[in-house]
C-alpha cells in the first residue's frame, strides 16, 4: 500500500481501518487527503482478502471541515481546472461496505465525507453540521445533496442556513447515522459491525449496495428494475446454489464470493 | 485569574468557589462565563478527579442577581448563561458535589442540584425562590428536582416556595450528609479526597449512564450497561480492584 501522509491505514481480519490522520489540525480535509482516501478505498476494493471498509477520525474529532488555508485564495476558474471533486465522486464508486464511526467534531467538509458512508455509527458526543455559512460560502461536496436527500428540503435548509452543530441524537433523529455508541467504543463497535457483514454473501452485499444506492436516487419503477436484474444475476453465482443448499440441510452456508 | 469565583486545586480536587460575598454570590453573566470557563478546566484535568463547588462567606448561592441584568429577556440570559453552564457541570464525567454552606436560593438551588452529591452544613438552607417573584424554577430545577425528590414534593417546593433547612433536606433525600458548622469544610474535604482516590472512570460511566436512564427504556439501558461494563472491564482500576481484592490488600486507584 501506498506511503500515506494524511492517512493511516491497517487490514485486520477481513476488515480495513482507515484513520483520518492530521491531528494537529482535528483532521482538516485537504486535498492530498481526499486523494489518499480515493486511492486507499480503490486498493481496499480490489483486494480479496478486504471484505468491508471502516473509516474514522480521532476521538477529538473525525474532520473538524475542509482545509480553508488551501482554499482561501482559489478562484472559480482555478477550481474548475483543479477538479477536486473527481476524488469525491470515485468515493462513492466503492462496491464494498464502507463503515463510518464518527467521534467529535463532524463539520463542513468532514460531515461531508461522513455521508458518502454506507452506515454510520456516532459516539455519543459526536456534533455534525455545515458551518461553511458563517465563511460566506456554502458546502461543495454533496452537503447541499446529502442532508435534503436525508432529512426534506426544510429541515436541510434549516441546519445549512444556521450552520450550527447538531447532536448525535438529532443526527440519528434525521437518519442521518444508524447507531448511537459510546465514546470509548465506536471504532470497536463500528468494526464489530463490519466483521458482522463480512460473514455474509460477498456478492449480495455488493448488488444490494448498488440496489439501494440506486433507489434513493430514482423511482421506485427505474429501482425496482434494477433489483430486478440484481436479483436474477445472484442466480449465476455459486453463492446462491450454496446458500439455499445450506438452508435445506439446515448447516451454515460457506460463501465464496462468486 | 478569575473575578467572580475562586478556583484551587489539591488532592486531586477542584475547588470551586463562587467569590461575591456581599452579594451573596448571585449570578451575573460574568459569573456564569468564569463557571463555565472553571467546569471545562476541571473536566479537562487529567489530574482533577473531583469537583466542589461552595460560596464564599455566608451564601451557597442567592440565585440571579436581579440588579445587574440589563437584559429583560430572560429566555437569553437563561440559554446564553445558565444553561451552558448547567450542560457542562452534567457532562462531566468526574463526581461533583455541592458544599451547601449557607442559603442556596432560587437559581443557586438548581446549581446544587445539577451536582452529584450535596453535603450541606447545618446552617445551609433550600429555597425555591422563584414563584415570590412571580417566576418559574429555572437551570434544570424543573429537570432535576421531581427526579431528586418525586414530583408531588417538587411541585409544593416549587410553587409554596417555602424555605427548607439542611435536615430538612437530608430527609428528602435531597443531601448526603448535613454537618456542623465547624466541621463543614472538613467534612466535605474528606468526602472529595474520598471519591478523588475511587475508579474516576466507573464513576463517570455510573454518571453519563444513570443520568441517561431518565430518557431511556430498560432495553436501552441494559445495552448501556453492556457498553459501560466492557469499558469499566478495560480500566487499570479494574485490573487492580480485582489485584487488590485477590491479594487482600486495599486498591489503589489512578482514575486509569
Amino acid at each position: 500500500m501506498a506511503d500515506f501522509q494524511s492517512i493511516k491505514t491497517k487490514v485486520e481480519d477481513g476488515i480495513a481501518l482507515i484513520e483520518l490522520n492530521r491531528p494537529d489540525v482535528l483532521n482538516a480535509i485537504s486535498r492530498g487527503m481526499v486523494t489518499e482516501i480515493r486511492s486507499a478505498f480503490e486498493t481496499f476494493d480490489k483486494h480479496d482478502a478486504v471484505k468491508a471498509i471502516v473509516l474514522t477520525g480521532n476521538e477529538k474529532a473525525f474532520a473538524a471541515g475542509a482545509d480553508i488555508d488551501e482554499m482561501m485564495e482559489d478562484d472559480a476558474v482555478t477550481l474548475e481546472l483543479l477538479n477536486q471533486f473527481k476524488d469525491w465522486d470515485q468515493l462513492h464508486t466503492i462496491k464494498k461496505p464502507v463503515i463510518g464511526a464518527v467521534s467529535g467534531y463532524c463539520f463542513g467538509g468532514g460531515f461531508e465525507l461522513a455521508l458518502c458512508c454506507d452506515i454510520l455509527f456516532a459516539s455519543e458526543k459526536a456534533q455534525f453540521g455545515f458551518p461553511e455559512i458563517k465563511l460566506g460560502v456554502m458546502p461543495g461536496a454533496g452537503g447541499t445533496v446529502k442532508l435534503t436527500k436525508l432529512m426534506g428540503p426544510k429541515n436541510a435548509l434549516e441546519w445549512l442556513w444556521l450552520g450550527e452543530p447538531m447532536t448525535a441524537k438529532e443526527a440519528q433523529k434525521h437518519g442521518i447515522i444508524n447507531r448511537i455508541v459510546a465514546p470509548e467504543l465506536v471504532v470497536e463497535e463500528a468494526m464489530k459491525f463490519a466483521r458482522t457483514i463480512a460473514d455474509k454473501a460477498p456478492l449480495s452485499l455488493r448488488l444490494i449496495k448498488e440496489s439501494v444506492r440506486y433507489a434513493a436516487d430514482h423511482s421506485v419503477q427505474d429501482g425496482m428494475q434494477l433489483e430486478r436484474k440484481n436479483f436474477y444475476l445472484l442466480f449465476s453465482s455459486e453463492d446462491q446454489k450454496e446458500g439455499m443448499k445450506a438452508f435445506t440441510e439446515k448447516r451454515y452456508p460457506h460463501f465464496k464470493g462468486k | 485569574m478569575f473575578e467572580t469565583i475562586n478556583y484551587e486545586s489539591r488532592a486531586g480536587v477542584a475547588w470551586i468557589t463562587l467569590n461575591r460575598p456581599d452579594k451573596l454570590n448571585a449570578f451575573t453573566a460574568v459569573m456564569h462565563k468564569e463557571m463555565l470557563a472553571a467546569l471545562k478546566n476541571a473536566g479537562r484535568d487529567k489530574d482533577i478527579r473531583a469537583i466542589v463547588i461552595t460560596g464564599a462567606g455566608r451564601a451557597f448561592c442567592s440565585g440571579q442577581d436581579l440588579g445587574s441584568s440589563d437584559n429583560p429577556d430572560y429566555g437569553e440570559v437563561l440559554r446564553k448563561g445558565y444553561n451552558p453552564m448547567i450542560q457542562e457541570l452534567v457532562s462531566i464525567e468526574k463526581p461533583v458535589i455541592a458544599a451547601v454552606n449557607g442559603v442556596a436560593a432560587g437559581a443557586g438551588m438548581s446549581l446544587a442540584l445539577a451536582c452529584d452529591f450535596r453535603i450541606a452544613s447545618e446552617k445551609a438552607s433550600f429555597i425555591e425562590a422563584f414563584i415570590h417573584v412571580g417566576l418559574v424554577p429555572d437551570s434544570g430545577n424543573l429537570y432535576f428536582l421531581p427526579r431528586l425528590v418525586g414530583h408531588a414534593k417538587a411541585m409544593e417546593l416549587a410553587v409554596l416556595g417555602e424555605k427548607i433547612s439542611a435536615d430538612q433536606a437530608k430527609e428528602l433525600g435531597l443531601v448526603t450528609k448535613v454537618a456542623e458548622e465547624e466541621a463543614f469544610i472538613q467534612e466535605v474535604e474528606a468526602f472529595a479526597v474520598r471519591l478523588a482516590s475511587m475508579p474516576t472512570k466507573a464513576i463517570g460511566l455510573i454518571k453519563r449512564y444513570m443520568n441517561k436512564s431518565w430518557e431511556s427504556d430498560l432495553s436501552e439501558v441494559l445495552e448501556y450497561e453492556a457498553l459501560a461494563q466492557k469499558t469499566a472491564g478495560g480500566t487499570e482500576d479494574h485490573k487492580e480492584g480485582v489485584s487488590a481484592f485477590m491479594e487482600k490488600r486495599k486498591p489503589a486507584f489512578t482514575g486509569r
